[in-house]
């Protein structure tokens, strides 16, 4: 494999790690205020549901984004009602919602365009199309660091680059502002918090806000600018994915990014693995690499390879005394 | 407060699940009514599908002996205090041990498939728990994010298995049919009433798990082992019990039971195993075992509700093609999240309703409670 072949599969690794690094960095706010969040899948699907219907429907894909965010922070509010007011089970809450969204997009979307749950495609106009950054063609011509330029660091849609700019913020505000140091306690030991005189609820419904956002703008992500549609279940378990790289960055932003474009640099050599030999081994099966993401989680989180420990309140509902 | 009551406890199992289901219904009928078909009807035509004759009813109670099997696995482990939400996996991996020894004996008897497939499915469900419950009690790693990993390990496994490894030559990642010698009988065999239905003998072996469940856990000293550590680890551990090895033990029991799912569904009806069997009635069980308090009576009952809304959903879909059938989804989604989630949302209101029709003092109340 020679440098012209890495960067196309770098490049391919960038658009399939930017939904899961959403939705993973989605899940560290809910996490950290101390509410699992096995519903991203389901926030992920419903906004790209919403981010391609409203799309085809009105022409404008920025409309399609604000539906997208909408519809996400939505289902992430039915959440919050369930596990921080009726201090209901949040795992299955948002087992719930998977099912929601599940088989609500393709009631909507048969219902509205009769094609069996799928969209119809958007044009080229009506999608978020990738950006040329400034001298791409330019600096192109200069050897090695060139071809990085123009083809791997421009060229994205912008929804790339704010996922990876996402996370220098998330970083920023958990640990630099008074915001996200409240959000890290409340996630640890919430009753701290409500003795000193902060509340609890309303930090928590802060947190799943954001989720909510940032879920949204993934859901988007996939309907309207890596794909040009929605189909039934096209996120496909990335959702999940996406909570595995979570607990692999163990529950940081940057160990997130990291993780994440491991997970994504799998998910590209996954396909131009099919079918080669290597040596001693042999043909290495798409599955095994496909159960890759999963098998690591399960292998940390069993403390074989460091230790993966969760927000101290994460999963209990928070009951305030009286 | 003094006008809030402490529930009756069929008010507490029977009222508010009900309560749930028919809110449920209800935001369902409202989504058909907002793409214009009268919900009215399209009730009326999910009732009769699951339940008007022998044929719609044979679906129906096919469909609750999978979610049985996959109800009861979720209960078991939730009274050790486990949240297996792994089923869907283990059902998925029992299907190879349950074909393996259903393909190896199919040339004997279907007594002996029936027998070897159940007993291949147990075990390979249990292993498929114990694992995540080994490192649950073993290593400390959360036992709802290990099922998630174990369901898509499962999936990446059988997809591997059932490509390259036990593939039928010729066809599309699938094992060959069973032979005609070692079909699990359909129960239309001997009841004409059926019509070709997929209900099958397994529905016996469901009938017989919700019995062995309830003596398991109510009449047997593991299942009072079980059901303390479930209730209260510490008194658990003054008491001697070893965490590791109960919760193993449960994590084993849940898994063979999700297990069982795969005889019903992939050799009893569809002959053969193919990509994906399980269909999310692994998922759905969570459904069924929280709807049914986890209690055998009524995990039997959310199972058919359950089933009769698979069954009336495609029905539905075949007479009201306007109505998708993913309506039955969107109404499951809704049973999960009222019955499950947001249980809490009724309890207040029932607690004033009952307040203000009783008078009676509490501690009357509750010897009664006690009572029933």
């Amino acid at each position: 494999m020679g440098f012209e072949d890495i960067i196309p599969l770098l490049n391919s690794s960038v658009r399939f790690a930017v939904p899961l690094l959403l939705a993973c960095l989605a899940g560290l706010y809910s996490e950290r205020s101390g509410i699992v969040d096995i519903g991203l899948e389901g926030k992920m699907l419903g906004a790209a549901f919403a981010a391609a219907a409203v799309a085809a429907l009105t022409g404008n894909v920025w409309y399609g984004m604000l539906a997208a965010i909408f519809v996400s922070v939505c289902m992430s509010m039915i959440h919050a009602v369930a596990s921080i007011n009726l201090r209901g089970n949040q795992v299955i809450s948002g087992v719930a919602l998977n099912f929601l969204a599940l088989g609500g997009t393709v009631f909507i979307g048969h219902s509205i365009f009769k094609r069996g749950g799928t969209t119809p495609n958007l044009p080229k106009d009506v999608r978020i199309g990738p950006i040329e950054l400034p001298f791409a063609a330019e600096i192109g011509q200069v050897p090695v660091v060139g071809p990085i330029y123009e083809q791997l660091i421009s060229g994205h849609s912008i929804i790339v680059y704010f996922a990876f700019v996402a996370v220098p913020i998330t970083a920023w505000v958990l640990m630099k502002t008074r915001f996200g140091l409240r959000l890290r306690a409340v996630g640890e030991n919430p009753k701290a918090l409500d003795t000193a005189g902060i509340s609890v609820f309303l930090l928590r419904y802060q947190a799943l806000v954001i989720t909510g956002v940032l879920c949204g703008v993934a859901g988007a992500y996939l309907s309207t600018s890596q794909g040009a549609n929605f189909s039934e279940n096209m996120t496909a378990g990335r959702g999940f994915i996406a909570l595995a790289a979570l607990i692999f960055a163990k529950w940081k932003p940057w160990n997130a990014l990291w993780t994440c474009l491991l997970f994504g640099v799998l998910s590209a050599a996954q396909i131009r693995l099919q079918g080669v030999e290597f040596p001693l081994i042999g043909e290495v099966p798409v599955q095994f690499i496909q159960a890759l993401p999963y098998v690591l989680t399960v292998v940390l989180l069993a403390g074989f390879i460091g230790r993966a420990v969760p927000p101290k309140a994460v999963g209990q509902p928070y009951v305030k005394e009286r | 407060m003094s006008a809030r009551q402490p529930l009756p406890s069929w008010a507490l199992n029977v009222l508010m699940p009900a309560m749930n289901v028919l809110l449920a219904l209800f935001v369902g009928g409202l989504a058909v009514a907002v793409i214009g078909e009268n919900p009215i009807e399209a009730m009326k035509v999910l009732a009769y599908g699951a339940f008007g004759n022998g044929y719609g009813l044979g679906f129906t109670l096919h469909y609750a002996t999978s979610l049985t099997f996959t109800g009861l696995a979720v209960a078991v482990a939730f009274h050790s205090g486990l949240f297996n939400i792994g089923g869907e996996g283990q059902a998925y991996v029992a299907g190879l041990g349950a074909i393996m020894m259903a393909l190896w004996l199919d040339h004997t008897h279907w007594v002996f498939v029936l027998v070897g497939a159940t007993v291949g499915a147990m075990t390979l469900g249990a292993l498929w728990a114990a694992i995540p419950g080994y490192l649950q009690a073993k290593r400390g790693s959360h036992i709802v994010i290990t099922t998630i990993m174990f369901n898509f390990i499962a999936s990446a496994l059988m997809s591997y298995m059932l490509a390259q490894v036990i593939t039928n030559p010729g066809s599309n990642a699938e094992t060959r049919t069973i032979a005609e010698t070692g079909r699990i009988p359909l129960l239309s065999e001997y009841f004409e009433f059926f019509k070709h239905s997929p209900v099958n003998v397994m529905l016996i072996f469901g009938i017989l798990a919700l019995i062995g469940v309830y003596i398991l856990l109510w009449r047997t000293k593991l299942g009072f082992k079980i059901r303390t550590l479930g209730q209260n680890p510490e008194a658990a551990r003054y008491a001697g019990i070893s965490a590791v090895t109960i919760i193993v033990i449960a994590m084993a029991i849940s898994g063979a039971l999700a297990g069982m799912m795969a005889v019903n569904e992939a050799v009893s009806v569809q002959k053969r195993l193919v990509v994906g069997f399980v269909q999310n009635f692994g998922f759905i069980g969570i459904a069924v075992a929280f709807m049914g308090r986890a209690h055998p009576v009524g995990i039997v009952l959310a199972a058919i509700l359950f089933g009769a809304l698979y069954q009336g959903g495609s029905e539905l879909a075949f007479v009201m093609p306007a109505v998708p059938s993913e309506l039955v989804v969107v109404i499951q989604a809704l049973v999960i999240l009222f019955s499950g989630a947001m249980d809490e949302m009724f309890k207040p209101v029932l607690e004033r309703v009952f307040g203000a029709f009783r008078s009676k003092p509490p501690a009357e109340e509750a010897a009664e409670t006690e009572e029933a």
